[in-house]
């Protein structure tokens, strides 16, 4: 083990608000945004890289919080699951995980959540298989699936919706 | 904090960082995009005092054609790398890039990173294998290029010496009439590829001109084999030729029976994607706008 190990001083902004803490070169992605920022709607879960629970977006694109070190996300724009709500309320793809059952347990859903909010950015008409790639990256062992990529698609009109009209809207209204 | 403590440094320039790494020599890891390193450091799996992140490194990202060549920066991610305009045209690019776990990991990993880490599993090394690329090293004493097949040696296992970086991938722009396609199979998105078969060929009418076959997650580096490949160049691809060209291939592999299935399993699942690739690439080859890349359920 090295001797002394230095704090390394970083500045991150999340959900637009910066923040600057001297940390551990080992510290992880996840447990700095958890532990340090106190930012526990991003979830740990497999651990391994493998079930995306953990997902944000790093310069706005989507990446494992649990396979990245703080350091590495100096000077970088964060954004976490609580970014994703507005001044009036739930963002659409909240809405529609809610009244579509996207979710069970919920422990999934933060991650859910960004890799479909990034899907939509990119796409904004998914097909249905478009969806399922656009969470390939995302295991949940509660809901089979299908009520997730129902969910995704009415947020996907619900912001259609928006984009459209120029009005808010929630996916029940376009329901 | 799972990984053990290290000491970071973050140099300004590739001499810096190699001037670090051939300092602490196997006490140093590099990391750059850190998707194969940041697990194993979080098992606690080999020792290292001090990480050098090259992942900021000026000039390293980039995917370009000079001349009739193609060049890949090695802090290219492989989401970069698939969704370049270069990948359009060389789709095997867009097979393997695009194909390699999930986006997340995607957005991160980085092609010298896939190449470094000499995984027998990974994508990369048994992709660019067909293309005949060529790594670009540099170290204290200077650049060097290697053929792929002489920088991955074993299983994660690279020519690297002391120092050593990798800078670049490049290789040669196929000619017209070309065709590639790169498949695999995986249990699911995040995980390694069960088997994976990629194949870059020429075509003139129906004969092929041109040939190069490859096995991955086959044996301990991309499996190749020169009478297959003689089997079908000079050749028309019919179904006959190519399963005898495919039977060879895989009789050469020696694939690993471990929880991704039997050895059985596996030469029958890389005989399938040897024909399926190749089929691919021939429809390519004319021009078709095909899928390849990875399946899962």
């Amino acid at each position: 083990m090295p001797e002394a190990i230095q704090p390394v001083r970083i500045e991150v902004t999340v959900n637009g608000h910066k923040y600057q803490r001297d940390i551990e070169p080992r510290m992880l992605l996840v447990e700095f945004i958890r532990e340090e920022l106190g930012l526990t709607g991003t979830h740990i879960g497999c651990d391994t890289s493998y079930c995306g629970a953990c997902t944000i977006l790093l310069n706005g694109k989507p990446i494992k919080s649990c396979t990245a070190l703080a350091v590495q996300a100096d000077g970088c724009e964060l954004m976490t699951v609580e970014g994703l709500e507005r001044d009036d309320g739930l963002h659409p793809l909240q809405t529609a995980f809610s009244e579509h059952h996207g979710l069970q347990c919920g422990y999934c859903t933060p991650g859910m959540l960004m890799s479909s909010y990034n899907l939509l950015e990119e796409n904004p008409n998914p097909s249905r298989d478009e969806i399922c790639k656009g969470i390939a990256g995302n295991v949940c062992r509660c809901t089979g699936y299908q009520n997730i990529v129902k969910a995704v698609d009415a947020a996907a009109k619900a912001l259609s919706y928006e984009i459209t009209t120029g009005k808010p809207t929630t996916a029940t209204e376009e329901a | 904090m799972y990984p053990a403590p290290f000491r970071f440094h973050r140099p300004a320039t590739l001499q810096e960082a190699i001037g670090l790494l051939a300092r602490f020599g196997d006490d140093a890891k590099v990391i750059a995009g850190g998707q194969t390193l940041i697990p194993m450091l979080k098992m606690r799996m080999g020792d290292m005092t001090d990480m050098i992140d090259i992942g900021r490194l000026p000039n390293l990202s980039y995917i370009e054609q000079r001349g009739d060549t193609i060049h890949i920066g090695a802090l290219t991610t492989h989401s970069e790398v698939a969704n370049s305009e270069i990948a359009e045209r060389i789709p095997l690019l867009k097979d393997c890039g695009g194909g390699i776990a999930d986006k997340q990991v995607r957005n991160r990993g980085t092609i010298g990173g896939g190449l470094s880490v000499a995984d027998p599993s990974g994508d990369w090394p048994t992709g660019l294998r067909v293309l005949d690329a060529q790594v670009v090293c540099r170290g204290p004493n200077g650049e060097r290029t290697l053929a792929i097949e002489d920088f991955i040696v074993d299983s994660y296992t690279t020519a690297l010496g002391n120092g050593e970086l990798v800078t670049e991938v490049k290789f040669k722009l196929p000619p017209a009439h070309s065709g590639g396609a790169y498949v695999a199979f995986k249990r699911a998105a995040p995980a390694y590829p069960t088997a994976s078969a990629g194949v870059q060929l020429t075509m003139s009418g129906d004969t092929c001109t041109h040939i190069r076959l490859a096995l991955g997650a086959a044996g301990s580096t991309a499996i190749t084999s020169v009478e297959a490949e003689s089997v079908l160049r000079g050749q028309s691809l019919t179904p006959t030729n190519l399963e005898k060209a495919a039977d060879i291939i895989v009789s050469v592999a020696k694939p690993p029976v471990d929880a991704r299935g039997s050895e059985d399993f596996k030469r029958a699942m890389l005989r399938s994607l040897v024909v399926d690739a190749v089929q691919r690439a021939v429809a390519r080859s004319r021009g078709e706008k095909i899928n390849g890349g990875h399946r899962y359920a």
